[in-house]
């Protein structure tokens, strides 16, 4: 038979799928939910302050020229006091910080903030995620990068490490 | 006395709330007043993934945001949402990965072909088969 070529072909296929499954295997995992909001302007949202003593926030309020960061997170998230100190050291570079609480307490947050040093210039309170939800984001914490007019320019997800620092200063930087 | 003091600490521990104290949304867990708009709804709710527990669909899940986003299908069908665009809204957020249902265009146009492609092959290499027997 002048096909003999085609008794190759099974093993062929099972190679490729063999090859395909140890590359699975191997390959890291990316279970995290990314925003398709990155590159888009902010949704409109209006919302009240989190806790007495700090300003609301509204998509208005980040659009006076100066690229920001906004800070997602929660007084019962155990990662947000996490990276705490890294916030801190962001706005001690320069960086200026807005803040969307989720599913918070006002006492909740005046006892996060006492406990954990406030690096927030305004902190809005999301009570039922609804922003979030328009955020495109799907967890506490996340950090988004926000340019002077408004759109978003990235997204961190997850608590933000030392490592991180230099790069979203930079990001910020690039972002003048 | 030490092990007794220590099942009483456990007897008064309370699990601590890992998803906050926030009312959830009216909508979350309320029917719309018109069925038939509930309906349509439920369908979209079902191939819906909850971005949380990301295996459910939000009909099915009962995670804080799972509330939240079935507040906003049901609130936008309310308001005469189609719910094609209300899946199209939700894709401009979190990408395709949220719909259950891939579009048919590009790796998704791949995966709705895949039956038809592996036929065809099936008969293409069975063709001498055919042949054989006339």
């Amino acid at each position: 038979m002048n096909r003999s070529w085609l008794r190759w072909l099974p093993l062929a296929v099972v190679a490729f799928l063999g090859g395909w499954f140890i590359y699975g295997l191997v390959a890291p995992k990316d279970d995290l939910v990314h925003s398709a909001m990155v590159g888009k302007a902010l949704p409109e949202f209006a919302l009240p302050p989190a806790t007495t003593g700090v300003e609301g926030l509204s998509n208005g309020d980040m659009k006076d020229g100066t690229p920001r960061l906004l800070n997602i997170f929660a007084s019962w998230c155990i990662p947000c006091k996490a990276e705490a100190p890294q916030l801190d050291a962001l706005k001690k570079a320069g960086a200026e910080i807005d803040a969307i609480a989720i599913r918070d307490k006002p006492e909740d947050v005046a006892a996060f903030l006492s406990e954990f040093g406030n690096p927030y210039r305004r902190i809005g309170a999301d009570s039922e995620m609804a922003i979030q939800l328009k955020l495109g984001s799907s967890g506490v914490p996340e950090t988004y990068v926000i340019s002077g007019d408004g759109t978003i320019l990235y997204q961190h997800i997850g608590d933000i490490r030392e490592e991180h620092v230099p790069m979203l200063l930079e990001k910020l930087r690039s972002a003048r | 006395m030490r092990m007794i003091f220590t099942s009483l600490l456990v007897l008064i521990a309370t699990p601590v709330l890992a998803q906050g104290t926030g009312p959830t949304p009216a909508l979350a867990n309320r029917q719309l007043p018109d069925p038939a708009q509930e309906a349509s709804a439920t369908k979209l709710m079902h191939s819906l993934r909850c971005i949380q527990c990301q295996g459910q669909s939000i009909a099915d899940s009962d995670a804080q945001m799972a509330g939240t986003m079935r507040a906003e299908v049901r609130q936008q069908i309310a308001s005469g949402q189609e719910p094609e665009a209300i899946r199209q809204w939700m894709v401009d957020r979190y990408g395709e990965w949220v719909s259950f249902e891939p579009e048919m265009k590009g790796v998704g146009l791949l995966l709705w072909a895949m039956p038809l492609l592996v036929l065809l092959l099936a008969l293409w290499l069975a063709r001498g088969l055919f042949r054989r027997r006339t």
